[in-house]
């Protein structure tokens, strides 16, 4: 009986893990704002090891990288830096519908390049053809449909079949991008670029190419937040997303939700390819998205579904990646250099959700004693 | 031979929070004999056989095994005292042979499926269980996992067996077999108990039967000696009286009219059979029976949830006079018909409310289609919620606050508000009060009355027959998914409700009072 | 020209094999590990350095190197490096509950930026004037012939003339699909990743398989990545050049419905695929873009039929993607 007893308490764990949900929000927040500045000051030493520049000279180079000569009025860097922060935002806040249906959306890439190719064969085909404004409006609704037809498929399967939308909206990306691969190498005569096109480009305002993407993302960030937050259509999604079994029970179509907010997530998705190609590269490659679809899944599940967070997950991961590039360039190595450093934050602040979620409870010698 | 004790539990007291589970319970369980452990819903059987196989530990008490004290902590620790515990919900991996499942976890040297085909084999032909070791478990049929389930714990060289409720899921012939198996077990010397609250059963298969009550102890009776009328009386108690106010019932009209309802589950079992009777207007019709006898499916036939192979759902709408047919209506459909159903669903997290949103939120879920509009209007849902938290008295921090963060009691109070703000015709609750305190519970049935003053014809499903006794009209009781009786609230007693919830078998008349 | 074809077919398949006999392990154990086309790139990467290394302790001079050390250094790295990454994954996931999906797509890009940034470091170290890294010497070793190779024809050709990873790979996938399938070991494991409830009551430790797996996982996948390098490019790493085949690898999978045996012949069709554009005669460039597809379409024709079919035994793992906390049942 004793004896039992030692084997037993040697086999207790020390502490185990229980679930919690009485975090309040503003704790929860300040352990991931915590995990932020750990994060960058680790980003910082990790520079400091590889460079070997000093400590306060890193950030000063990524700040540089970042927004190059702000403070004596030069502008150019800082809008380089909102145009990759709403790419990448655009990208996400499309994303977000589907997450919060829990759809798992791995196909951004895929769909943005789609609508990115509406754009380019628009803009090619039509340029001379349409008038500037019917041109812009025709790039537009071919975008979103392009877009939004990418992102409908694998739903309508997912509603029909309960087919698994990872694993399919992953393989469309590749689909895809072989499709911009075989149009790109049509219209760019055997090279695998296309040379930049005239027609359709937006209008540079106040001398600013980037203004229109920057305007068109705020209004989406605005509008997304809205949707989510105080429509019907968003008041279904989390209901869906949260209990079919509920949504079931009042009466809410679910298959119907699923596909309408994956047209919406894919629509949103093609509208990023054209801000990309009409209003960015003015041509198309394999690479035009260049990751972003991926990386904004992981905006869009950080920002907690919220467009407002997103907009500031967004602006950390992209101030890091220029502005550890810089830091990387300026010591002479490559810029992927960067990459590892987001790849690292971005995992730390998925560790951290751990501390929000659970928590550690150190054992009892209650149930030993028995 | 003299029976040797395998088994004895003393003064085992088990509390979930400030629920006592089990109190000062005292059971031995003897070789070569079936032990009956027989009490209504929440009695606490389950959980006490879940300490005896590892599932929980006691927080007083000490069990026994062969005369010497036994620490069971883990399912690996019951294995080792060779107690096999066959749960109400099987443990199976789906896509996994049943060889395969019975030999997982095991580590018996060389991993060779022929040869624990064999002795699965042998174990079968022993006890005269019919199984293909090689047949895959989602082709099979629940008595077929059962057995699986029986022949894993035997393979594992069980000789205390605990089966939960295992006759809930078979038909009578599948029943009759496994009984004459367990018999078979006992003549081996093994000793069975097996948890159930069918009477018949009890009487046909033990020897003995131990009651609990409440999480305590009754008593122990040998079979041979007691009588149906007894053990009913042993399981449901003396009358206690609760005093909930009854009025009489006004202006009584039908107002849904059911008729020969059948529906089929997902594996082809029929569920609910020949279902006919009626609710009315301004009346608490109560359904009593034993949990999982078609309850729920029933209730969600009617609200549209449940696909109906057979049968009529009529509505007679008070204003128009009009029949309408609910029959495999989406309850969207339902609600374009202008029928006001409310129903308050058993699983009040996963169906009624969604836990993760505030309570002005889960105000919404019924209303939120209102207007023309694309945004919602929160305005109306906020009055509500907070005209509920004052009326119903919930403790929340405020209207934002997550449901699943508020009590139990809390929790209903806010499903019931909502189902009740849209002003009903008619109202179904499965288990309104179950784990509610005393308070809550009252506030309910007091929300129930005021229903069916107003003209509402209420539908009540529930497991207290005191409550049932004082609260209903009229009580209709159900069986393995048949109308076993429909009785007066007002004259009935809770022996005569008890043996018709007992009754499997289409045995009872349309007592309708 | 048919021979010629099928090697290599078979040449392009064995990374996707590696890639995808990995991720079999680790989603059995219920883990969809996206992280794989990072995994299989530090498995590359890894090797590349650790050969490196070993090459320039070793001079200039072939003769100088041990053609034990030459292969077995690289494979430990590349071993080495896809465990690691396999390690955080799980450690993520399993112990830090994790959502799969998103640590598996960050380790994606931390793995990519890894590859990158290292094999640039090695691009600079050497002052190369093209933009990669040639281990031509060490390349030769991996990509050593069977005897008789030459000798015997179609039949040489055909079986004997593959590196020696190529035949590691299939042995690799034939070993996990037998223990997957004939081994206790595999059942418990395979009842991990469809209910690890009714694992954990059967006494399994749930979470040490799901750790186990994910590692032996990554680690063969990282093996995916070397052969790519040393085999069939020759010893030549240049950044980026790895493509998409770890993603092809996680869709192989779905082709072969979880079973390493079908992946042998699914991975080689897949190679097939891939390069059945430069064998069909007169195919313009443009239409050979469009073939490169066909994998991703016939992957995705089989993710429909399963769906449909509801075939339980060609469906997914029950609990894959699923967090498993015991306090939840």
């Amino acid at each position: 009986m004793a004896k039992k007893e030692a084997v037993k308490t040697v086999r207790e764990p020390l502490f185990h893990v229980v679930k919690r949900d009485d975090l309040p929000w503003w704790k929860a927040w300040l352990i991931r704002v915590a995990t932020i500045v750990i994060a960058i000051f680790l980003v910082g030493i990790l520079s400091v090891v590889v460079t070997g520049q000093s400590f306060g000279g890193t950030y000063q180079i990524m700040f540089s990288g970042v927004f190059g000569r702000l403070f004596e009025g030069h502008t150019t860097m800082l809008w380089k830096y909102l145009q990759e922060i709403v790419i990448l935002l655009s990208l996400a806040l499309a994303l977000t519908p589907a997450f919060k249906m829990k759809f798992w959306n791995c196909g951004a890439e895929g769909q943005a390049l789609m609508g990115g190719l509406a754009s380019i064969i628009c803009m090619i085909e039509l340029g001379d053809k349409l008038s500037y404004p019917v041109l812009l409006a025709v790039i537009t609704i071919t975008s979103i449909f392009a877009g939004a037809l990418w992102g409908v498929i694998p739903a309508i399967f997912k509603a029909a079949f309960n087919t698994n939308e990872t694993l399919f909206t992953l393989m469309m990306n590749y689909i895809a991008t072989q499709i911009i691969a075989y149009y790109v190498y049509i219209k760019g005569g055997g090279s695998n670029v296309i040379n930049p096109v005239s027609a359709g480009n937006f209008p540079s305002v106040g001398g600013n190419d980037y203004f229109v993407n920057i305007m068109i993302v705020s209004v989406i960030t605005v509008v997304m937040y809205i949707y989510l937050k105080y429509s019907k259509q968003g008041y279904e999604i989390s209901v869906v997303g949260e209990s079919q079994n509920t949504a079931r029970y009042i009466g809410i179509n679910v298959k119907k939700v699923i596909i309408r907010t994956m047209i919406i997530s894919g629509a949103l998705c093609g509208i990023t390819g054209m801000l990309l190609v009409a209003g960015k590269d003015h041509s198309i490659n394999i690479n035009s998205v260049g990751g972003q679809g991926f990386t904004a899944i992981l905006m869009s599940w950080l920002g907690q579904f919220n467009p407002f967070i997103m907009v500031v997950m967004t602006a950390i991961v992209v101030f890091l990646r220029l502005g550890v590039a810089k830091v990387a360039d300026t010591a002479l190595l490559n810029s992927s250099f960067s990459e590892i450093m987001v790849g690292i934050v971005i995992l730390m602040l998925v560790g951290c959700e751990f501390f929000i979620h659970y928590s550690i409870k150190f054992k009892h010698k209650k149930e030993a004693a028995a | 031979m003299a029976k040797q004790p395998a088994i004895e539990l003393k003064n085992i007291t088990k509390v979930f929070g400030k629920v006592v589970a089990n109190k000062d319970v005292n059971l031995t369980a003897y070789r070569g004999e079936i032990l009956s452990i027989l009490g209504e819903n929440g009695s606490g059987k389950t959980t006490l056989m879940n300490m005896i196989s590892g599932i929980y530990f006691p927080d007083e008490g000490q069990i026994f095994i062969d005369g010497q004290e036994a620490v069971i902590t883990s399912p690996k620790d019951a294995f080792s005292y060779k107690i096999g515990m066959i749960h109400q919900h099987f443990k199976l991996v789906d896509v996994f042979s049943a060889a395969e499942n019975i030999v997982l976890g095991l580590n018996e040297g060389k991993y060779n499926l022929n040869a624990s085909a064999e002795k699965i084999k042998e174990i079968s032909e022993q006890y005269g269980f019919e199984l293909d070791p090689a047949k895959k478990i989602y082709t099979m049929s629940v008595s077929e996992k059962q057995t699986v389930e029986i022949i894993k714990v035997l393979y594992r060289g069980a000789d205390i067996l605990i089966l939960d409720e295992p006759t809930a899921v078979l038909t009578p012939q599948e029943t009759e077999k496994l009984f004459n198996i367990l018999r078979r077990m006992r003549d081996d010397g093994k000793c069975i108990i097996i948890i159930t609250h069918k009477l018949h059963e009890v009487l046909s298969l033990s020897d003995r039967v131990s009651v609990l009550r409440k999480g305590e102890y009754v008593g122990t009776v040998e079979t041979a000696k007691t009588s149906e009328a007894e053990l009913t009386e042993m399981m449901v108690g003396k009358k206690v009286s609760l005093n909930i106010d009854r009025s009489e019932p006004e202006n009584v009209q039908d107002r849904l009219v059911i008729e020969d309802l059948e529906c089929i589950n997902r594996e082809g079992v029929k569920i609910l059979d020949d279902i006919t009777f009626t609710a009315r207007s301004g009346e608490i019709l109560g359904i009593a029976g034993i949990a999982g006898s078609g309850q729920r499916e029933l209730l969600e036939a009617i609200a549209g949830l449940q696909q109906v192979q057979y049968g009529e759902i009529i509505y007679n709408d008070p204003k128009t006079g009009e029949k309408e047919d609910l029959r495999n209506k989406t309850p969207m459909q339902i609600r374009e018909l202008g029928v006001r159903l409310s129903f308050v669903p058993e699983d009040r997290l996963g169906m009624g409310l969604v836990g993760n949103m505030d309570i002005v939120d889960n105000m919404m879920l019924r209303s939120y289609r209102k207007g023309k509009s694309m945004f919602l209007e929160r305005k109306a849902p906020k009055d509500l919620a907070m005209h509920i938290i004052d009326d119903l008295e919930v403790v929340t921090p405020g209207a934002t606050t997550p449901v699943r963060r508020l009590s139990g009691g809390n929790v209903q109070k806010v499903l019931v508000g909502r189902e009740i703000a849209a002003s009903p015709t008619v109202l179904m609750a499965a288990y309104p009060v179950r784990g509610l305190d005393i308070n809550s519970s009252y506030l309910i049935y007091n929300l129930l009355n005021e229903q069916k003053k107003k003209g509402v014809a209420v539908i009540f499903v529930g497991e207290d027959l005191d409550v049932l006794t004082e609260l209903c009209d009229r009580i209709m009781v159900i069986g393995s998914g048949r109308i076993t009786g429909i009785v007066d609230g007002r004259t009935t007693t809770k022996e005569e409700i008890g043996l018709l919830m007992t009754k499997s078998k289409q045995q009872g008349d349309d007592c309708n009072g | 020209m048919i021979i010629q074809f099928i090697c290599r077919a078979i040449l392009l398949g064995v990374p996707l094999l590696y890639g995808s006999t990995g991720e079999i392990v680790t989603e059995k154990s219920g883990h969809l590990n996206l992280g794989i086309p990072g995994i299989m790139y530090v498995g590359a990467i890894s090797g590349v350095v650790g050969s490196f290394l070993y090459e320039n302790s070793c001079g200039n001079d072939i003769a100088n190197m041990s053609p034990l050390l030459a292969v077995l250094i690289p494979l430990l790295c590349a071993i080495v490096g896809a465990t690691l990454m396999g390690l955080i994954y799980s450690f993520l996931t399993v112990t830090l509950h994790a959502n799969q999906n998103v640590t598996g797509l960050a380790l994606t890009t931390l793995g990519i930026g890894l590859g990158n940034f290292l094999g640039a470091s090695l691009i600079n170290i050497t002052k190369s004037e093209l933009p990669s890294i040639a281990l031509t010497k060490t390349s030769s070793f991996f990509a050593a012939k069977l005897p008789f190779a030459d000798k015997l024809g179609w039949f040489g050709d055909l079986f004997l003339s593959h590196d020696f990873l190529t035949y590691f790979a299939i042995i690799i996938a034939i070993v996990v699909s037998f223990v997957l399938n004939r081994t206790r070991v595999g059942l418990n494991l395979r009842s991990v990743g469809e209910n690890p409830a009714t694992a954990d009551a059967a006494g399994i430790n749930v979470t040490k398989y799901k750790y186990v797996a994910t590692c032996i996982g990554s680690a063969i996948a990282g093996l995916g990545g070397l052969q790519y390098v040393m085999a069939y490019a020759n010893g030549v790493w240049s950044n980026n050049a790895f493509g998409d085949r770890g993603w092809m690898a996680i869709a192989l999978v779905i082709f072969a419905l979880w079973k390493p045996s079908v992946a042998i012949l699914g991975s080689f069709l897949f190679g097939a695929l891939c390069n059945a554009n430069n064998y069909i005669q007169g195919l313009g460039t443009e239409t050979q873009e469009l073939f490169k597809m066909l994998p991703y379409v016939v992957t995705i024709v089989v993710l429909i039929i399963t769906s449909m079919r509801k075939k339980r035994e060609h469906q997914p793992p029950q609990s894959l993607g699923l967090a498993y906390f015991r306090e939840e049942r």
